[in-house]
């Protein structure tokens, strides 16, 4: 499977993702952080990929959604943003309840 | 790079606030570098647009940049939304009754 076969993968079988510097454990970057930071506050659960682990994935995810930046964060196979425009959903209360009707979606 | 950053933007967008802070000295890089940038737009051409196709705007007017420095935190509003942010955010506090 190719890079870009392995990242369509990951997006499609998860309803909420985030390709992020390090794990929500243990972030290496603070834009990073703060993302995993407020999908932790939704207290719905989430995947995640450490890119620094697997730099294939580093290398090719700008190009997958065309989106320059890390952390990138896909719900429900569409990706919403880098860390900015999850904190800002995740304040106006739009990112619990997209995460919520992801995660419903797919469990049905 | 600032200055860059700022000129286009200010083409791009003839934004009614905008704001380019170079926060590379928050961040562990070699003396001199310009690697992290904040930008606040305020603009009428938001109008409209989800927030993800606000970013993807400034990235596309920014493109060049974003090949050489590390972050970038990007703040899209329109007109409206800044003044009613802005309204909550420099809000008083209320008195508490304290003073008596």
């Amino acid at each position: 499977m190719d890079v870009m076969q392995r990242i369509d993968k990951a997006v499609k079988e998860n309803p909420v993702i985030i390709f992020m510097k390090g794990t929500p454990q243990l972030p290496s970057c603070g834009f990073s952080s703060r993302a995993s930071d407020a999908l932790n506050r939704t207290e719905l659960g989430y995947s995640y990929v450490n890119i620094l682990e697997d730099p294939e994935i580093f290398e090719n995810l700008p190009r997958y959604a065309d989106w320059p930046t890390f952390p990138q964060v896909y719900v429900d196979g569409e990706l919403i943003g880098g860390c900015d425009i999850t904190l800002e959903l995740f304040q106006n209360g739009e990112l619990k309840t997209m995460c919520a009707a992801a995660i419903e979606k797919n469990n049905s | 790079m600032q200055t860059e950053i700022t000129k286009k933007l200010e083409n791009e967008f003839e934004p009614s606030f905008l704001k380019v802070e170079d926060e590379t000295h928050m961040h562990n890089v070699p003396a001199g570098s310009q690697s992290h940038f904040k930008i606040i737009v305020v603009s009428e051409r938001f109008d409209g647009e989800s927030l993800i196709n606000r970013h993807r705007m400034i990235n596309k007017v920014l493109e060049d940049e974003l090949k050489i420095i590390h972050a970038l935190a990007v703040h899209a509003y329109t007109p409206e939304q800044w003044i009613e942010k802005s309204d909550k955010e420099l809000a008083s506090p209320l008195c508490e009754g304290g003073g008596k």
